[in-house]
Formats: structure tokens, sequence, C-alpha cells
């Protein structure tokens, strides 16, 4: 059946949108990864034309116009099947625009009850005719909580991952990096290396070195080597120490296919996780990284923006409950995020668009050589950040990623994003900290946490 | 060595930026100018561009230069799907059963100027089926092998290509191994070898791994996440 088309007229011309992800693409603020897929809006005025006739779009045709057919993607299935009737309930009658509107002026409660009645394309709807305040100030409202062995997302926290990367994996090198972070009150969120190589062995080796630091500093956190989900269940068969699985997941089914998963083993690997019971005060075991522009670069787009596509990526995060998700938002390059500004955009719109559908959101602040970015633009974004509410921030000694050769936050970029907005660390690791004597002595190890201890002598 | 007792002595572990120390809650003077110096400089990187006689003339084997379809470097960085696709009239050789070997800028030729003639050296002769002619490919991204490989008729393809560069390294190589070739390969059907440089991994471990890497693709018929990489790390020549 072809659909309708859309239509709006502004200063006496007449814009026509064949389809509704033509509206969605037409109507998202510019950026080089729509552009690239031929996709974005032509003109200033034709952007402005979709956004007032996607504001008057009701909010329930979304339920039966997919973006991408049902019978041809799994992720539209789930996105379906998955929808919850009672909690849309609130908006059910309203248009884009009204929900705009309705969110602003709603309770966090209200908003927070919202989650599961809501789809990735109505939530990256609104996200398009919203400025970056909305973005920002409308996420503040979303609570959402995960466990594994400490609690991430209470109001007034803000945590970090400590990202320890080192070229070759050398495990004295990682352990160090670990150290400095917990010196600099890094790692609540998640102790979590990424591999220079998917080698089983090495990533085994990984595991049990962070296993072993968490242990011997009774640190009340997490660990986690990003390795590829099929080496990591190779390594949970293996007897490994797992805490979380971790995954790199995108919007379609191709894109995930491209990442060599489906949904069926992201639900295998998350059984094998559940089994080992290695979580204290909660299950949440699974971790994904998202990005807007992977499904171009694997060319498994149809046809829809990018934004439209990293939210779709969410109701594959959100239907394995995981503990942290963030997007890798400056990662992918200019082709995709030109410059500062389109990478704070971007990353304002991906902590929404996850916070909005029930995630347990944190963002990557990032940027690569090739972007026309610098630190000024990541102090930016990570101000809003933190403003909005966003679970977790990357930590990065000195910024630098020594192996994956990008700019993240480092640890003491956090340290100053909680001073100046008063956050705090996971209650339970804040303890800890206090407990380890950490951040009285900006000079000297505090003897609990001889590095010794973890072998660095 | 002692037992470290000082913050900064955490530096001699790792070249990551540990023990830096701090001014408040931020970086002191000197290590915020250290990031902006090594950013400025991986910028210029990025820009820097591929002296191919030069390196010819390092690889001392017949070489063969294409394009990609990108003309500029802009257009590069702005059109990737540019750097995968050879330029119009691109002519290759039929190299059946062989394996490609290609040598492309990437996004920063200095780590390519520099390390892929000795990569070489050592990966031809360790190789389990025989080398075609070496390709130079400029303006080109990962999958410009899968062109380059199916014009060939090549078994399998490796691509050493510069990698992005980083703060601390703005002369990494990276290489890229994709059995049997063809336009529309996507990353999950290569196996990947990064960070090869001093400091990062060694020529003869890129080339004993990448040899590995291609024994085990020509027994599976295939690259990708279903080519585990299990390689004793015995099984490494010695440094």
């Amino acid at each position: 059946m072809p659909a309708m088309p859309f239509t709006q007229t502004i200063a006496g011309t007449r814009y026509v949108f064949d389809d509704l992800r033509t509206l969605l693409a037409r109507a998202t603020p510019f950026r080089s990864g729509d552009a690239l897929a031929g996709v974005a809006a032509t003109s200033a005025a034709e952007r402005v034309a979709a956004q007032r006739a996607l504001a008057d779009l009701p909010l329930a045709r979304f339920l039966t116009d997919a973006v991408i057919p049902y019978e041809a993607d799994e992720v539209t299935r789930l996105i379906i099947d998955r929808h919850d009737a009672g909690a849309f309930a609130p908006v059910r009658s309203l248009t884009v625009g009204a929900f705009r509107d309705w969110l602003l002026a709603a309770a966090p409660e209200a908003v927070t009850a919202l989650a599961h009645g809501l789809t990735p394309e109505m939530v990256a709807a609104v996200s398009k005719i919203m400025r970056v305040a909305d973005l920002m100030q409308v996420a503040a409202k979303c609570r959402v909580v995960t466990r594994f062995r400490n609690t991430i997302g209470l109001p007034g926290t803000l945590s970090i991952r400590l990202q320890p990367n080192h070229p070759t994996d050398d495990p004295r090198g990682v352990a160090a990096a670990v150290l400095d972070g917990l010196l600099l009150g890094a790692g609540d969120a998640v102790i979590g290396v990424n591999p220079a190589t998917d080698n089983v062995e090495a990533v085994m080796r990984l595991l049990d070195m962070l296993d072993t630091v968490r242990e011997r500093f009774d640190i009340p956190t997490q660990t986690c080597v990003l390795s590829h989900v099929t080496t990591t269940m190779l390594a949970m068969q293996r007897g490994a120490p797992v805490d979380l699985v971790f995954q790199s997941i995108g919007g379609t089914q191709g894109v995930n296919e491209s990442f060599g998963v489906t949904l069926a083993l992201l639900r295998e690997a998350r059984e094998a996780a559940l089994v080992l019971k290695r979580g204290t005060l909660g299950d949440n075991v699974m971790y994904f990284e998202t990005g807007q522009g992977s499904a171009l670069s694997a060319e498994a787009h149809h046809g829809v923006d990018q934004q439209t596509i990293e939210a779709r990526a969410y109701a594959v995060a959100r239907e394995f409950s995981p503990l942290l998700v963030n997007s890798v938002v400056g990662f992918i390059g200019p082709e995709y995020l030109f410059d500062g500004k389109q990478i704070l955009r971007a990353g304002l719109e991906d902590h929404f668009c996850g916070k909005l559908l029930g995630l347990p959101m944190g963002v990557d602040v990032c940027y690569t050589n090739h972007a026309e970015a610098d630190q000024d633009d990541m102090d930016a974004l990570l101000a809003c950040l933190a403003v909005a509410g966003v679970t977790y921030v990357m930590g990065v000694p000195g910024a630098d990623d020594v192996m994956l050769a990008y700019q993240s936050t480092s640890f003491h970029d956090g340290l100053t994003a909680r001073a100046m907005l008063g956050k705090r660390a996971a209650p339970e690791f804040e303890a800890w900290l206090a407990r380890m004597g950490i951040g009285n002595d900006a000079e000297r190890i505090p003897a609990r946490l001889s590095p010794a201890l973890i072998g660095l002598e | 060595m002692t037992t470290p007792a000082l913050w900064r002595d955490l530096r001699r572990f790792t070249d990551a930026r540990v023990g830096l120390g701090r001014a408040g809650t931020a970086q002191p003077t000197v290590a915020h100018l250290d990031f902006q110096e090594a950013h400025a400089r991986a910028r210029d990187a990025v820009w820097s561009a591929l002296d191919v006689a030069a390196l010819e003339a390092s690889i001392a084997r017949p070489v063969l230069r294409v394009r990609s379809a990108a003309a500029d470097r802009r257009e590069y960085l702005l059109r990737p799907d540019l750097g995968r696709r050879l330029a119009e009239g691109s002519t290759l050789p039929a190299a059946p059963g062989c394996i490609a070997l290609v040598v492309a800028d990437g996004l920063c030729a200095t780590g390519v100027q520099r390390h892929a003639p000795g990569v070489l050296d050592l990966l031809v002769p360790a190789l389990p089926l025989p080398a075609a002619p070496i390709v130079v490919a400029e303006q080109a991204r990962v999958a410009l092998g899968d062109d380059i490989g199916a014009a060939m008729g090549a078994a399998a393809v490796v691509v050493l290509i510069g990698e992005r560069p980083g703060l601390s390294a703005t002369d990494s190589l990276g290489l890229y191994i994709t059995w049997a070739p063809r336009r529309g390969r996507t990353d999950a059907e290569r196996n990947c070898i990064s960070n090869v440089r001093p400091g990062g991994m060694s020529y003869a471990d890129a080339a004993a791994k990448t040899a590995w890497l291609l024994r085990a693709a020509a027994a599976l018929g295939a690259t990708g996440v279903a080519l585990k990489d299990e390689m004793p790390a015995t099984a490494l020549p010695a440094p």
C-alpha cells in the first residue's frame, strides 16, 4: 500500500515528503552523515517545513507506520511486539508537537512511567523539534537505576567508567591506568578495558587481572573486557570471571549483522552471564555501546536518518535490562558528525532518547583527530550532559586513549563535572573512596592502594 | 625497582597520561599544554600525504598504483563511500589464488610510509599462498581492498593501512585481512590487527599473526567473527 505523502507549505512554497522516514530525515537538524546518505533536507526552509509537518503528526501513527518494514527487520518486530499500550495511554492522543509540550511540563514520575509506552521513532521525532535546552531539561526528569555490585543512576550522582586501555593489553600498563583512575575517583560505572585484539586468551588474561585488582582493593564495582560477545561467551565457557557482557549494537537487523550479532545471540549471552550470579546487588549484566552513523557505515540504514536509527538501537538495548548503555558519540568521524556543534547536539539527543526509553544512559564525550573539534567542544558537551543528569561518562588518563587513538573525557573532567554541579559517585563507591583515603593527597598513593598489591613493583 | 609510592611513579608502566597530578580538580598547566601540542600534531598528520615514490623505493618489489574515487583529502573525509571504490578506469592484473597486498594511506600516511615496508619484508615470505604484486592505494579506505582483491581474483586481501592518528602515536599501521574479497563485504567479515608501530605491536608479531590468520582463514574458508584469533602467545617468535 503506497503511503500518503506529507505536505507543508511555508512562505508560499509547498514541500512534499513521500513517507514517514523521509519526513523524519528532512526534519533532522543538519549533520554530515544524513547528507552522505542523501536523506538530509536540502534547505533550511525545507527542514523547518518538515519539522512543522512532523509536529502535526499523531504519535499513534508510529505504531502503524514503520520506518523499516516489520517483515524485513527484527528490530522493528521487537519495537512493535514489545510496545506497552498501557504505558502509552497518557500521551496516546497527542501529536508530536503536543508531546513536546507535555514532556516539558510533566512531572518526573510521569515522564519516567512512559518509557515502555514509547517507541524509538516517537522519541526521535520529538527530539527533532527540540532545542538543546529542551533535550537537557526533559532528560533530567527521567529516573533510571541499575545495579550489579553498586547502585548506578540515583538522583544527584554522576558515575564514571574507568577506561584503562593499553596498546598491547600489557597487564601492568592497564593496572597502572586503573590505579590512576581510582585515585581520581573514577570507576563506579565499570572498570572496562577495550582489548587491542579479540584473542580469547588475551581477553581472559585481562578479565583475570581486572578481577584480581577489584578483589585486592575490595572495590564495590564491576569489571568488563569489551570484546565481541562471542569471545566473551567463549571466555565464560572457559571459566573466566565475567561480570558484564559487552556488545556494540545498532538500530537495524542489518547493522547488527555487520557487528556479527542477532537478538537471539544477545539473549544467549545474557543467559550465560546470569547463570554466573556474580552481581551482589542486582542482575543487570549487559553493557552496550551505540553511536549515530554505524548503520550507514554498514550500509544497513534503509534510507532512515542516523539519529532515528540510533534511537532504535536503544530498543535493542532495553530488551536486555543493561547495567550501562552509552553512545560513543564523536568516535565515528566527521563524515557522520562533522564538528563540535554536530557532536554536541547528537550527544544530547542520544542521551535524551535513551533516557526517555528507560535506559541507564551514559555518553562517551569524544572526538577523533580528523573531526573539527577540540577540548573546548568536549567541555561544553560534558557540562550540558551533567546538567541533563547523564548516568555516566568515560574516564581516560589525560583524556587521551592510547589504544583507540581518540580523545574522551579525562578522570579530571569527571571530577570537575562532579565538583561544579555537586554530583557524587555511586553511594557504595563513594563510601569506598572515603575508606581508602582517596582524594586527600595529590602526590602520594594511599597505603591501602599500594601498587604492590596489584603487581606494580 | 621499588614499589611506587608517588602517584607520578605510575608513569613508568604505561605511555598513557597517568600520574599527571591535579590543580584543584583540573589538569596542571604542563599536562594541559602537553595535550594541546599533541593534538595540534595529530591534526596536522591527518592532512599528511603519501610519498608514493619514496614508498616504492623502500618496498623493493614491483608496485602497482591505484587511487580511490575520492578526488582529494576533504572529499575523502566526507565521502567514505568514494574511498571504498576504485577510481574509474583502474586496471589491475589477474592474480587468481594469490594473496593481494594493498598498502593504503587511510587516515594518516605517516605510519604507512614508515612501517609498511618493514612489515611486508617479513610478511611476504610467511604467506601461505603466493603474493600478488603489491598495490599502493591513495585516498583509500579499508574496503577498497575488496575492490582490488576482486579485480585481481585474489583468494584473500591484506590491507596495510594508516590508522587514525592519536595523540601519543601518529604513525600506527593497521592490517585488515579479508578472505574471498568482493564489494559489499562487511567489517564482521574481516580480521584486524592494529597498533603496529614502535611501542605497539612489532613488525614480526604483526607478520606472524597475519600469516596465522591467513592459514586459519584458508582452512575455514572465511575471515571475520567466524575466525577466532586463538593463536597461542607462545607461537610468536621472540622479539
